[in-house]
């Protein structure tokens, strides 16, 4: 390897800084650092752009290389038909479109999709994951460089009511999780060839979350994997696992991670601190009073924020969980809200996106868009805008 | 299968070469297209497809259709990085203006070609050339691809939804109806057809089973009746009187009334919970044929077709759909028995109490495959 790509490499963190690289983000945690994303739009202002998606999805967006990213799927009756899209960041534009045919269990609930899992990337590959457990590995130029039938491999993998686990990338691996009460397990895939590394049975039981990563000080690394018993660390390369806690997790928002603690969806929140990948955390807190609905926990600038089921946004501190301020939203949320600065986005199923300022004592509800159609998926920003994906429309809104 | 056999689809692919593309292109990628169709489960063979797939999307325009020749007799998961990989040339070749569209369209028209390999040649040539959907899919309606006989069925219903003489419209929604293999396409003709005073035999068109023999409850607390061989699993006797979960059970016979052949052990047999009930039929076919015996329940179930455990779900409360589980089997001409296995656990959710079933025995693409002594029979038996 030259020094050239030496160098190349060493940078591309944060040559990737701007990019949203998977489900809730690069980190796992929807916080877009670098966007100064508008307040205020309708369908008649501050929408950049706005491009009709084929079939339809659950999943959402992601920013790689100033292209957004959407899967979707189609069908008469069973939606057996996968699509990948690229579009322009700048422009709207369609860069490309794949489409292959599931070879897994394409059934699902009628608000949910096969489209359900959000993709990822390494900044290199894209790797589109569906809930029949077909995953597309493609470069960014929509090219094919690998591609496996996981719903093939293993057919009694799959729920009738829709999966919706998005993959992750840890470093070279792209760890999918398959729980069922069919075929269940979690592989961690070689991001250039999509062979096995490992494959790990789980509990045979639905299971709608997602895989998430943790990082440590000491530069060590983990996938963590939350079924109804608890959570596991695996060993990225091997599938090891490294250590367990025992909670009784919730089946469909997904734990995170922040500064190397670990922020549960059991008991309400449940929060865990780590000194390092490899070593079982302790327990720092719990909360029921930080219910969580469908969408994930958020943590951000030493608070942690909830959306239970009720639509009640709930902001506790990092530290020990106390509340500090809860602000009801209105309508029925399944995507994950993102904060940009000192606001929270969060878009529901009946068409709303609600921008919420984030105080030290109380959210106040400022702006709230129509925007004419559902939103499942969860959204996605980069320094220039914000990418929702409705039912038929990806939007950008910007300048 | 002898191996001679396996090959054969193997070997047709490889005698086309010689027909699709010039000789020096075909030798070309001959080794790409061999590395990416041997592609298979637990990603055997990656380590040469990854090099090969990189290759085939340098191909040219005029490789097209010995891509999509390849997908001959390749598996699912071959098929699909075919798919993708002629999608990426197609999107160079349209373009620069090079897309071989009369190529395509002779590619879609030999049937001889897989389904979804013609079908990605429809799609192609679609895509650049609005008249299409015109001039080629009125043809396809027995095609074998299903997407392309939807398309057809499609414009069928079309047609007939503006048609305003009654006598033309019931013409074109039996035609559309005799064809539709999808089921919201069997939906739609067969309501309109009711709306015109027809009776279109739903239940029938679809080889749904309606009259069945059943028996039980037997034991499934804890869901331990799953592994559980009662009497029915290892001898059916319907005279016989048997020792059920609450006492003593004999089989009865049931008549399905519903159109898609749902019967609701709930209501046969009563609201037992963490139970199990056997269902039974024998079938008689015109001739030895491989089938499709093509369940929905949202009961764990198994499937036996003459004594032979066919599939087998384990799966609690999960959505009930038309042709959930597809177990494949072969019937044998004359008598065929088929037996399946019911469970139902404890779960006291509202949306965790059905105990129903139906099942439908047809070909691959949904064919109904009807039973020669069927009740009621509507439609033509197909006796050689």
């Amino acid at each position: 390897m030259s020094k050239l790509h030496l160098a190349i490499l060493a940078l591309l963190p944060f040559l990737l800084a701007a990019d949203w690289l998977q489900f809730r983000g690069s980190e796992n945690n929807p916080v877009a650092t670098d966007a100064k994303l508008l307040t205020e739009f309708s369908p008649d202002e501050g929408v950049a752009w706005k491009v009709p998606v084929p079939g339809r999805g659950v999943s959402g967006p992601i920013v790689v290389g100033k292209r957004v990213i959407v899967t979707a799927s189609s069908g008469p009756v069973h939606e057996d038909r996968l699509h990948v899209l690229a579009y322009d960041a700048a422009s709207g534009k369609e860069l490309w479109h794949r489409q292959v045919w599931a070879t897994g269990r394409p059934f699902h609930h009628p608000t949910s999709a096969n489209a359900a899992p959000t993709p990822a990337s390494d900044g290199q590959r894209i790797f589109a994951f569906f809930s029949s457990n077909d995953l597309v590995c493609l470069d960014l130029d929509g090219n094919l460089l690998w591609y496996r039938g996981l719903g093939h491999d293993y057919p009694k993998a799959g729920n009738d009511v829709g999966m919706a686990s998005s993959p992750l990338v840890v470093g070279d691996t792209v760890v999918v999780q398959v729980e069922s009460q069919g075929d269940s397990f979690a592989a961690g895939l070689d991001v250039a060839s999509g062979q096995n590394r490992w494959r790990i049975d789980r509990p045979h039981a639905a299971n709608w979350v997602s895989p998430a990563i943790l990082k440590t000080a000491d530069g060590k690394s983990a996938a963590l994997l939350q079924s109804a018993d608890g959570i596991t660390a695996h060993d990225p390369k091997s599938g090891e696992q490294l250590w367990k806690f025992d909670a009784k997790c919730a089946g469909i928002p997904s734990l995170m991670t922040a500064g190397g603690r670990i922020f549960i969806p059991a008991a309400g929140i449940t929060a865990l601190e780590t000194t390092s990948a490899g070593t079982s955390p302790s327990l720092l807190w719990e909360s029921n009073k930080l219910g969580l609905g469908n969408s994930s926990p958020i943590v951000h600038g030493g608070r942690v924020y909830a959306l239970n089921k009720a639509g009640v946004l709930v902001c506790g501190d990092e530290q020990d969980g106390d509340v500090a301020w809860q602000l009801r939203l209105k309508g029925t949320f399944w995507a994950t809200p993102l904060i940009a600065g000192e606001h929270l986005y969060a878009c529901n199923q009946d068409g709303q996106c609600l921008v919420v300022k984030l105080g030290k004592r109380e959210g106040e509800l400022v702006h709230s868009a129509e925007l004419g159609e559902p939103f499942f998926g969860s959204p996605a920003a980069d320094a220039a805008g914000l990418y929702l994906r409705g039912a038929k429309h990806l939007w950008k809104i910007g300048e | 299968m002898s191996r001679l056999l396996a090959a054969r689809p193997a070997l047709a692919y490889v005698l086309g070469l010689a027909v699709l593309s010039s000789a020096a292109t075909a030798a070309d990628l001959l080794q790409p297209l061999a590395k990416i169709r041997a592609v298979a489960a637990e990603g055997k063979g990656h380590g040469e497809a990854v090099a090969a797939a990189k290759a085939l999307a340098q191909a040219e325009a005029s490789d097209l259709p010995q891509i999509l020749a390849a997908m001959d007799g390749a598996n699912p998961i071959a098929t699909n990085w075919l798919r993708v990989a002629a999608e990426s040339v197609a999107q160079r070749a349209t373009l620069a203006g090079k897309l071989p569209k009369a190529d395509l369209e002779k590619f879609l028209a030999e049937t001889k070609h897989s389904p979804r390999g013609r079908r990605l040649a429809y799609e192609l040539v679609a895509g650049v050339d609005p008249t299409a959907e015109q001039r080629l899919i009125p043809t396809l309606l027995d095609d074998p691809s299903l997407e392309l006989r939807r398309d057809a069925v499609a414009q069928l219903l079309a047609t007939a939804a503006k048609s305003t003489e009654k006598p033309k419209s019931i013409e074109l929604h039996k035609r559309a109806f005799r064809h539709a293999r999808d089921l919201d396409q069997i939906k739609s003709s067969s309501a309109k057809l009711k709306e015109l005073g027809q009776s279109p035999d739903i239940a029938a068109h679809m080889g749904f089973v309606l009259q069945w023999k059943l028996i039980g409850p037997f034991d499934n607390i804890d869901d331990r009746g799953w592994d559980v061989a009662y009497p029915p699993e290892k001898v059916v006797e319907l005279s016989a009187e048997l020792e059920g979960q609450k006492g003593k059970v004999r089989w009865l016979t049931h008549v399905t009334a519903d159109e898609f052949g749902r019967v609701d052990l709930n209501k046969v047999l009563a609201n037992h919970k963490g139970a199990i009930a056997y269902a039974y039929v024998e079938f008689v076919a015109d001739r030895e044929q491989p089938c499709d015996l093509r369940m929905g329940t949202s009961n764990a179930s198994k499937v036996w077709l003459n004594g032979e455990l066919i599939g087998a779900t384990h799966v609690y409360h999960a959505n009930e759909l038309v042709d959930q589980y597809i177990a494949k089997g072969t019937l044998k001409r004359g008598r065929n028995t088929i037996l399946l296995k019911l469970c139902q656990n404890e779960q006291t959710e509202v949306w965790a109490q059905d105990w129903a079933f139906q099942l439908r025995v047809c070909d691959a693409i949904g064919t109904a495959i009807l039973a020669q002594d069927r009740p009621g029979q509507k439609v033509a038996l197909r006796f050689k």
